[in-house]
C-alpha cells in the first residue's frame, strides 16, 4: 500500500480540497446548530453558577476540584498530538503526515482554546482573573512564581499563540491558492488579506521554509513541557495519588494517546464527509493507528510504573489511595479506564483492524472516553481519601451544571471545528503536491537505477 | 518595576526552613490543645462563628459538605467491638494549623495567602481569585471556600442578628478560600496596645475566641518566642519544637513516654504551630 497515488494531476488536488469549501450540505447546518445548542447549555450553566456561586457544581470544603479541572486537563491533552502531527514528524522528515497534519493542527487549537474555558470556570472570582498574570502594577504585587497554577497559565498562553501562528503560518500558500480560485466575495477578502501577499516566489518560499521550520523547532519542546506543567499541578503537591515523579512523562503519554485518538476519529469523520479518499489513504490511517497503537503501550507502562512505585513506597497513604480507586466508589470508572486505555487498544494490533474503519472509528471513541475517565480519576480518589481521615469516604458527585458545561465545551470544539473546515482548506494542499512529487521522484530514481542495473 | 526588584522582594516572603530562614522575633504565634481536656462540647466552634462573622450555611449546604467551620470538632469512634451507646470515642479540634512552611502558600498563583512575620499563615481576601488550590494541598484540608455569595444572597444571619456581627472582621463575598487566622483582629489591637505602652505583649493578654470558650481550658494560646509563656513551657515540657520533623514521644519504647506532645502531620514537613496533647488514658495505659 502506497501513502498516495503519484498520479493525481495538481489541478486535481486543488480541485478536491477547494471543493470542501464550498456552500454545505443541509447536515451541515443541522450539525452547527445542535453542536451550537450544546454550547449554548454550557453557557447556560456558566451564567448560573455566576450569579449563583460555584456550590452550585457541587464541590464542597474538603472537595475543592471537580470535572473543570479534570475536563481541562483532557482537552489539554487532545491538543498535543496536532503539534506531534505537525511539528515533530516534520522535524523527522515523516512524509505521511502531510495530508493530515492541518486538521490535527487546527484541533490543537481549538481544544486549547476549549481547555482555557475551564479554567475559567473553574475559579471563584473570574471577575479577578487577571491577577493570575504577571502584569506590572502601581502596587508592586506579583502574582506567585513558585506555583505550578501560573506556570500552567504562562504554559498555555504560550502553547495557544504559537499554535495558532504556527497554523496560520503553514497555511499561508494555500491560503493563496483559495484566494487565486475565489470569486468575488468577502472569502476572496479574506483570503487576500491573509495570504500576505503570496506570490510564490523562490525568496517567498525559502523564507516561509525558515519561518515554518524555526516555529517547529519552537513548538515541539513546548508542546512537551506544556503537558509536564499540567502534571506539575498534581507532582509539585504533596497529596497522596498526585505526588509521583512519573507524573510528567505520564501525562504527555496520555495527551498523546487521547491526541491521536481524536485525531483518527477526526480523519475517519473528514475523510467520509468530504470524499477525501485519494489523500487521507488507508495506508496513512494504518500509520496513525499504530503510532496509536505504540502510545497506549508506553501510556498503559507509565500507568503501571506508578502503580509499582506507589507499592514500594511504602507510602502507606498513597497505597490506601491506590487500593479505593481499584475497590472504592469510583472503581467501575476506574476499571473503565483501565479497560478502555489498555485492553481496547489491543485491536489494534491486529492487521485487519488497522484499516476497519467502522472499528477504528469506534475504537477511537473508546480510547477517548478512557482517556477522560483516566483525568477524572486523577483528581477525585484524591479528595475522596487524602491523608486526613476527616475526608475519607467522602464521595462527591458533579452536579447537572458540571456535566452542562463539560457537554458544553464538546459544543464548542465541534463548533468551532466546523466552521475552521468550510473557511480554510482542511488538507494541506502545496505538502500533498509535494508529496506527490517527492513520490514521482523516488519512482523515477528507482526506475532508472533498475536501468541502469541491465 | 524592574525585575530586580521583583526577585529581591520576592525573596523576602519565602523561606525554606522555619526557624533558620526567619527568625521569630518578638512574636511566634502558637497553640496547644490537650485533648485529655476536651469533651468535644463545640464551644470553640460556636465561639469562632460568633467572632470571626462566619456564615450559618443551614442543613442543606452543610449536608453538601459546604459548611464553613473554621474551627471543627472530629469524632473518631473507638475501634473495639461494643455498639454505639458503649462505644467510646474521641474528639479532635481541628483549625488552621498555620504551618510554618505551609502547603498552601507555595500552590496559590496569585500570592494570595502568604505568611506573616509573627508567624502566621495569612489568607488576603482581596486578593484570592479562588482557584482552589491552596484547599487542594492542605493536608489538614481546613481550608473552607466561599461557595455562595452568604452575605448578601443567602440568608446566613437573620436580620436581627447582623446587630452581633463582629465589625473587626470583614465578611467575606462568593469565590473566596477563607480560614481560621488565630483571631488576627485580636492580636492586632493587643500588638498595638503593647507597642503603645513600649512592651511586647504579655502571656495571657490575648486569647482566642476558641480559647476563651473552652470551658475546658483545653486551648492555651501565646507566643512561642516568650519563654515566660505557657505555651512555650509546654511545648518545651513536652520537647516538641517548631523545626522539628518528628514526635519525641514515638521514638521512646512502648508505654515508656511521659511525653503526650505531638504536632499532626509533623513528617510531611509543615511545620505546623498546634501541639496536641494526647490524651491520657491512651499514652499512659
Amino acid at each position: 500500500m502506497k501513502d498516495i497515488r503519484e498520479d493525481i494531476a495538481w489541478a486535481k488536488i486543488n480541485q478536491d480540497v477547494l471543493k470542501s469549501l464550498e456552500n454545505p450540505r443541509k447536515l451541515y447546518w443541522v450539525i452547527l446548530f445542535c453542536a451550537l445548542a450544546a454550547f449554548g447549555v454550557g453557557i447556560g450553566c456558566e451564567v448560573y453558577q455566576y450569579q449563583t456561586g460555584l456550590g452550585v457544581a457541587n464541590l464542597n470544603n474538603p472537595y475543592a476540584w471537580g470535572l473543570y479541572i479534570s475536563t481541562f486537563i483532557f482537552w489539554i491533552g487532545m491538543s498535543h498530538s496536532g503539534t506531534l502531527l505537525s511539528a515533530i514528524l516534520h522535524l523527522m522528515h515523516a512524509d505521511w503526515r502531510k495530508p493530515i497534519y492541518r486538521f490535527a493542527e487546527a484541533m490543537t487549537t481549538f481544544s486549547l482554546m476549549t481547555a482555557g474555558l475551564f479554567v475559567m470556570v473553574h475559579i471563584g472570582r473570574l471577575w479577578q482573573f487577571y491577577y493570575s498574570l504577571p502584569y506590572p502594577s502601581e502596587r508592586g504585587i506579583w502574582p506567585n512564581f513558585q506555583s505550578p497554577l501560573l506556570w500552567d497559565a504562562m504554559a498555555i498562553f504560550t502553547y495557544l499563540s504559537s499554535s495558532i501562528l504556527f497554523l496560520y503560518v503553514g497555511m499561508i500558500p494555500d491560503l493563496a491558492i483559495c484566494r487565486d480560485n475565489m470569486h468575488e466575495g468577502w472569502r476572496k477578502k479574506l483570503y487576500t488579506l491573509l495570504s500576505l501577499g503570496w506570490e510564490g516566489t523562490d525568496r517567498q518560499w525559502r523564507n516561509f521554509r525558515v519561518t515554518y521550520l524555526t516555529i517547529a523547532c519552537f513548538l515541539s519542546p513546548l508542546a512537551v513541557s506544556v503537558h509536564s506543567i499540567v502534571a506539575s499541578d498534581f507532582a509539585m503537591s504533596q497529596q497522596p495519588g498526585w505526588h509521583v515523579t512519573s507524573f510528567p512523562p505520564y501525562f504527555v503519554a496520555g495527551a498523546l494517546y487521547s491526541g491521536c485518538s481524536g485525531i483518527i476519529t477526526l480523519f475517519i469523520i473528514l475523510r467520509y464527509v468530504f470524499k477525501f479518499e485519494e489523500y487521507m489513504t488507508k495506508s496513512i490511517l494504518k500509520k496513525i493507528v499504530r503510532l496509536t497503537f505504540a502510545i497506549s503501550m508506553i501510556w498503559t507502562y507509565l500507568n503501571a510504573v506508578e502503580f509499582a512505585s506507589v507499592w514500594y513506597s511504602n507510602d502507606q497513604a498513597s497505597k490506601d489511595i491506590l487500593i479505593q480507586k481499584a475497590t472504592g466508589t469510583y472503581a467501575p470508572f476506574w476499571w473503565g479506564m483501565i479497560f478502555c486505555g489498555s485492553i481496547v487498544p489491543l485491536t489494534l494490533a491486529f492487521k485487519r483492524a488497522q484499516t476497519n474503519i467502522p472499528v477504528l472509528f469506534a475504537v477511537s471513541l473508546l480510547l477517548n472516553l478512557g482517556m477522560w475517565l483516566e483525568r477524572w480519576m486523577i483528581i477525585a480518589p484524591t479528595f475522596s481519601h487524602g491523608y486526613y481521615p476527616w475526608t475519607w469516604d467522602h464521595d462527591q458527585w458533579p452536579s447537572l451544571i458540571q456535566w452542562g458545561m463539560v457537554f458544553g465545551s464538546f459544543g464548542w470544539f465541534t463548533m468551532l471545528f466546523m466552521v475552521f473546515c468550510k473557511v480554510f482548506p482542511s488538507v494541506s494542499m502545496y505538502e500533498v503536491k509535494e508529496m506527490v512529487y517527492h513520490r514521482s521522484l523516488h519512482l523515477k530514481k528507482s526506475e532508472t537505477a533498475e536501468q541502469g542495473a541491465h | 518595576m524592574s525585575v530586580n526588584n521583583l526577585l529581591e522582594n520576592w525573596s523576602q516572603f519565602r523561606h525554606f526552613h522555619p526557624v533558620d530562614d526567619k527568625p521569630h522575633d518578638p512574636y511566634k504565634w502558637a497553640m496547644s490543645i490537650d485533648l485529655d481536656a476536651c469533651t468535644g462540647c463545640n464551644a470553640c466552634s460556636v465561639a469562632c462563628y460568633a467572632e470571626n462573622n462566619l456564615p450559618v450555611v443551614g442543613k442543606e449546604k452543610y449536608a453538601h459538605g459546604q459548611a464553613m467551620h473554621w474551627m471543627r470538632i472530629e469524632r473518631y469512634w473507638d475501634e473495639d467491638d461494643r455498639d454505639f451507646p458503649d462505644q467510646g470515642a474521641q474528639f479532635l479540634p481541628m483549625m488552621c494549623q498555620q504551618c510554618e512552611a505551609a502547603p498552601c502558600e507555595t500552590v496559590c498563583p496569585v500570592a494570595a495567602t502568604n505568611h506573616t512575620a509573627d508567624g502566621l499563615n495569612s489568607q488576603v481576601y482581596n486578593r484570592c481569585i479562588g482557584s482552589r488550590y491552596c484547599s487542594a494541598n492542605c493536608p489538614y484540608k481546613v481550608r473552607y471556600f466561599n461557595w455562595y455569595d452568604y452575605p448578601t444572597d443567602d440568608n446566613v444571619w437573620p436580620a436581627e442578628m447582623n446587630q452581633q456581627l463582629n465589625p473587626d472582621v470583614t465578611v467575606r463575598g462568593k469565590g473566596v478560600m477563607e480560614k481560621c487566622t488565630f483571631c488576627v483582629q485580636r492580636l492586632h489591637a493587643a500588638k498595638g496596645a503593647a507597642r503603645s505602652e513600649g512592651r511586647i505583649v504579655r502571656d495571657g493578654e490575648v486569647q482566642t475566641a476558641c480559647q476563651q470558650a473552652c470551658p475546658a481550658s483545653a486551648i492555651s494560646f501565646g507566643n512561642l518566642v516568650d519563654p515566660e509563656s505557657r505555651v512555650h513551657k509546654q511545648w518545651k515540657a513536652q520537647q516538641v519544637e517548631l523545626d522539628k520533623e518528628e514526635q519525641t514521644k514515638d521514638k521512646k519504647e512502648e508505654g515508656g513516654s511521659e511525653l503526650r506532645g505531638y504536632r499532626i502531620f509533623e513528617e510531611l514537613r509543615p511545620y505546623p504551630s498546634v501541639m496536641y496533647l494526647e490524651r491520657v488514658r491512651e499514652s499512659a495505659v
